[in-house]
Formats: C-alpha cells, sequence, structure tokens
C-alpha cells in the first residue's frame, strides 16, 4: 500500500506524521519527496548506504552541422534553446528534456548530454528503509528528482510518501499512484484554505484521502466542521503540546518519547489501510 | 524602487504573518502575494479586486480521436507518460512540450492553451497588492510569480511607491527562484528546529547564488532557544544580518482567525512589538543601500 502525506500549507506537520507514523508501523519504506527541503532524515538519523547524482537531459548543438534554421527554438516551449546569427545557446534551467528539439532538427545537430539537478540518498534506520531527494541550489526543477525518489518503491510494501507543501506540479508528482492521501492540516483559516485547494486536487486525481487535524486545540472549529459536511474522514487529532513542540525541534520524533502515541499512529495506518481495502 | 521577499526554505514558520504585518508598518508598500498555489495573505489583507488577468501559463497536448491510428509513436517518444494506454491525454502529466505533436505520423495531435490561473490586482487598506490563484494542480508556478511581480512592480511605479513586499512561497524550486531573481533582499523567516536550521541553509544557499543581501529572524524563539543561538551565531559567522527574535504567541492564531494582521489585531503584543523592531531594522538597511 502506497500511502502519501500532503497538507497545501507549509508547517502544518506533514513530516512529523509521515516519521512517527513510519516508526509505529515498522518494517516501512519512507520516501521523502519534498526535495526541495527534506526532513525526514533529520529526525531518522538513518545509516546512508547509497547516494547518487540526478540527472535530467540537455541538448548540445553541433554548431558546425546546425545551419540556424530555428526549427528548434520555434518548436521549444520553454523558450529553453535561441538560435542567434552567431551562435546557438541552450538555457539549461528553463529545459524541461522533452527532447523535442533532437528530434526536429533536420540536421540532427544536437544531441542530449546529462547534467545533474539534485541527488538521491538512501539509507535505513532500523528496520525503516529511508529515501529522499535533494534538489541543488538553484535548480528549479523539482519533479524528475520526485520522479527519480519514487523510482525506488517497493511494490508490495508499506510506502509512505512525504509530499512537499503546496498544490502545483511537485506535489501532483508525488501522491500520482497514491492508494490514499493524508491530508495534514490545522485548525486555522490558512490551514482550511489549503486544505480545500487540495482536496479538489485529490479529487481531480480520483484518490481517496483522510485528514489529520495537528495543533487540533488551537484556531477554529472551521475545519472540523468542514470535514463534516463533506464527509472527509478525520482520522486523528493531535493536540498542540509544548512537548511535542520541543522534542521536533530538538529532532526527535514524539511517539518515541509518548509512547502512547505509538499506538495512535499504529490504529492511523490500520484506518487508512481499512478505507483502502473498501 | 525596492523590492523585499520574506521567504523561509521550510513551510508554517511565519511568512505571511510577518509579510502582512510589514503592510501595515509599511503604510504604503505595494504587496505581492507570490505563494501562488497556497495563497493566504488576502485572509489577512482583505483585497478588494479591480483587475482579473488570465494566466495561460502552460500547453496541452489533445489528441483527435478520428483522426488516431493508434500508433503508438507519441507514447514511445513522451518523455512525461502522459499517454495512457488507450490515447488519452493525462493532462497532469503533460507538461505540453509538443513532442507527440510532431511525432504523430497522421496529424492527430495538436497543443491548446490551458488557462492555469488567474492574476489579480487589487486593493487593500495598506496599500496595492498583486495576487494570484494557480489552478489546483497546475505547472508553471514559477511563470505566475513572475506575472504577479511585473504587475505588483508597474503598481508601484505608477503609483509612486518605493517600495514592494513579497510574500514568498516555501522551499527552494521554481516559485521561489522567481520571487527572488532581482530583489534588493530576502528576509529568511527561520524556526528554531533542527528543520528549521536545515532548511534556513539552504534558503540562504539560494539568496546567495542569486546575489540577494539576506536578512534572517527567528519566529517562535522560544521554542528553542538553545537552536535559537545556534541560528544567531551561524548568522553572525557567516556575517549574515540577523535581524530579531519573535516569541510564540497564541494571539498570532488568534488574529489569523479574526482575518487580521497580528501588528494591528494585538499593537501591544510582545509579537507585534518585535516584527515592528525587525521592520524598521530592514527598512534602514534598504534605505542606506542605493538605488
Amino acid at each position: 500500500m502506497i500511502v502519501s502525506i500532503a497538507s497545501g500549507k507549509g508547517g502544518t506537520g506533514k513530516t512529523t506524521v509521515a516519521v512517527n507514523m513510519a516508526l509505529s508501523i515498522g518494517d516501512a519504506q519512507l520516501l521523502d519527496c519534498d526535495i526541495e527541503e527534506p526532513n525526514a532524515h533529520l529526525l531518522l538519523n538513518p545509516t546512508i548506504s547509497r547516494a547518487e547524482p540526478v540527472h535530467v537531459s540537455i541538448p548540445v548543438v553541433n554548431e558546425e552541422l546546425c545551419d540556424r534554421c530555428r526549427k528548434c527554438s520555434e518548436f521549444c516551449q520553454y523558450s529553453a534553446i535561441f538560435v542567434g546569427s552567431e551562435k546557438v545557446l541552450v538555457f539549461p534551467e528553463l529545459c524541461h528534456s522533452c527532447g523535442g528539439c533532437t528530434l526536429i532538427c533536420p540536421r540532427e545537430a544536437i544531441t542530449e548530454e546529462e547534467r545533474r539537478i539534485g541527488s538521491l540518498k538512501i539509507g535505513s534506520a532500523g528496520d525503516l528503509e529511508l529515501v529522499y531527494g535533494e534538489l541543488e541550489i538553484g535548480e528549479p526543477m523539482a519533479v524528475p528528482v520526485i520522479k527519480e525518489v519514487k523510482r525506488h518503491i517497493k511494490n508490495g510494501e508499506n510506502v509512505i510518501l512525504d509530499s512537499p507543501p503546496g498544490t502545483s506540479c511537485p506535489v501532483i508528482e508525488t501522491v500520482d499512484g497514491s492508494d490514499f492521501c493524508i491530508l495534514v492540516t490545522e485548525p486555522t483559516p490558512f490551514g482550511l484554505h489549503d486544505l480545500k485547494i487540495t482536496v479538489q486536487v485529490l479529487e481531480e486525481m480520483k484518490i481517496p484521502f483522510g485528514v489529520v487535524v495537528n495543533r487540533a486545540d488551537v484556531g477554529n472549529r472551521k475545519v472540523h466542521r468542514y470535514c463534516q459536511e463533506r464527509n472527509i474522514p478525520v482520522l486523528l487529532e493531535i493536540p498542540f503540546k509544548r512537548k511535542i513542540a520541543e522534542l521536533y525541534s530538538r529532532g526527535i520524533p514524539f511517539s518515541l518519547e509518548m509512547p502512547e502515541w505509538k499506538e495512535k499512529f499504529l490504529t492511523l495506518f490500520n484506518e487508512v489501510r481499512k478505507l483502502v481495502s473498501k | 524602487m525596492k523590492q523585499l521577499t520574506i521567504l523561509s526554505g521550510k513551510g508554517g514558520t511565519g511568512k505571511t504573518t510577518i509579510t502582512a504585518s510589514f503592510a501595515v508598518l509599511a503604510k504604503t508598500a505595494v504587496l505581492a502575494d507570490c505563494d501562488v498555489d497556497a495563497p493566504d495573505l488576502h485572509m489577512l489583507l482583505h483585497p478588494k479586486i479591480i483587475e482579473t488577468q488570465e494566466f495561460k501559463g502552460s500547453k496541452l497536448a489533445i489528441i483527435d480521436e478520428s483522426k488516431c491510428v493508434e500508433c503508438g509513436l507519441c507514447r514511445e517518444k513522451c518523455r512525461f507518460d502522459a499517454i495512457t494506454e488507450d490515447f488519452k491525454i493525462n493532462p497532469f502529466a503533460c507538461e505540453g512540450c509538443g513532442v507527440c505533436v510532431i511525432v504523430c505520423p497522421v496529424n492527430a495531435i495538436t497543443l491548446s492553451e490551458r488557462v492555469s490561473g488567474h492574476a489579480y490586482i487589487s486593493k487593500t487598506e495598506h496599500g496595492f497588492m498583486a495576487h494570484a490563484m494557480l489552478s489546483p494542480g497546475e505547472a508553471n508556478s514559477g511563470k505566475l510569480v513572475t506575472l504577479v511581480r511585473q504587475k505588483a512592480k508597474m503598481l508601484a511605479e505608477r503609483e509612486h511607491n518605493d517600495l514592494v513586499v513579497i510574500d514568498g512561497s516555501p522551499g527552494i524550486g521554481c516559485p521561489v527562484i522567481a520571487s527572488v531573481t532581482g530583489v534588493d533582499a530576502g528576509l529568511v523567516v527561520a524556526e528554531p528546529t533542527m528543520s528549521g536550521i536545515h532548511d534556513l541553509e539552504r534558503a540562504l544557499q539560494l539568496l546567495a547564488h542569486f546575489g540577494v543581501l539576506p536578512f534572517v529572524c527567528v519566529n517562535m524563539y522560544d521554542i528553542s532557544r538553545d537552536n535559537t543561538e545556534k541560528i544567531v551565531s551561524f548568522c553572525r559567522e557567516n556575517g549574515i544580518e540577523f535581524v530579531g527574535i519573535i516569541p510564540f504567541n497564541p494571539l498570532v492564531t488568534e488574529a489569523m482567525v479574526n482575518g487580521k494582521p497580528i501588528v494591528e489585531y494585538a499593537p501591544e503584543s510582545d509579537v507585534a512589538k518585535e516584527a515592528k523592531k525587525v521592520w524598521e531594522k530592514i527598512l534602514s538597511a534598504l534605505r542606506s543601500g542605493s538605488d
């Protein structure tokens, strides 16, 4: 079963839920797909067994073969290639690696080379396998790194995907193919607003979902009311506790120090399993 | 004109709370909400929309079923796995590159523009605001951020304002890059946690990469004084101006529930007072730099 953890709003506790749930069920795979700001490893202190670069393909133009016909620059939807009178310029950060320019060039003047945009780390913490990616500073495109992380999903295992915040392409890439998505929110106007946007995305993608309310006793009751009205299951509520915040600040998953929560995260997972098998 | 971006790396550290406070304190700045896929600033500043513009950020392939001979070339050449086994386009995966269009032997595929969101110009009690809403699940948030920033700049020029305050999104990828390129300064709002420190460092590296003057403040510093101290000394060692610590206070959530910036909702609170100090430090640093 593949369960993704998403949120819309940042800082609602996605990684906290992902890590504590993974620790509670044990023998699982945790994939941190927030490759812009990966944090799960800070809570798990994994032993890293392998690190690999993540590459994308970008065009290289053979100036001797090129006759400046401009078909490539007219084709490129991302303005990543510019044919000047003297030279052809490639803007690697804009390139989506679709390969179209190599196909359209009538003189076969364009080939591709690999460009590093991030890295992948594979390790373990106890009986958990942790895979996470890291986008290089200044690189805009998160999706290819997320794809690389997700290539390590082992079929048939319990897989937990920690998503980045927001509702745009990196989130879509992460949650795509999940059996279930847990949305972590907080009961505030920001939390509710961003939850509603994420719900729209998941409904369009036809991924079943439920909600975990973090810091459940702050703010107001509108998140709860919204979930009730829309028949969205509230799977778990985590209260605001200074102890939880302080443990997080020190990089300690709180269910390790507050064992009653191990049980609750296990129940959460079993609840999800029940909903998926329905 | 000066442009200041509020960013954080990690989500939920208090960017929008601080941006809204700056909006009140600045009195006449132009505001830009560049968190286009989960914008929240409008819930504190209540903009009245004056102008709406459709955002066509990307294209989508469309297969004409009456022409398609199901040869499979498009599926083979598409690097985004956007064409399903039964020759339908998966709109979530399609990046609108057009490779399928050129490989199709029977010209069954075209690219169509899709509306991926809207950009707005609005008026708030505290000045003009440019903002946007990316349609849920759409790509190209970076382009929409660029559009919002162009609008903000245009407003500032038109209204003779010399300051644009930009609320960024979490992360360090395309929308954040679009929010920080070419600005005069970036304020990183950090959280005193292990994750917060890690993400702060990456956000600072991003600012350095794009040559943006960095400032750092710690929000909810009393969650961990040790980590706050680590952040302060990290900034000192790296020559980064540290502009203040803001305490944790439930009044911040209360102000949010009431739809008000904290400096307006509870001007005498410790949070409001510290936010004001942070603002004044940044403002004087911005003013002392030449245009």
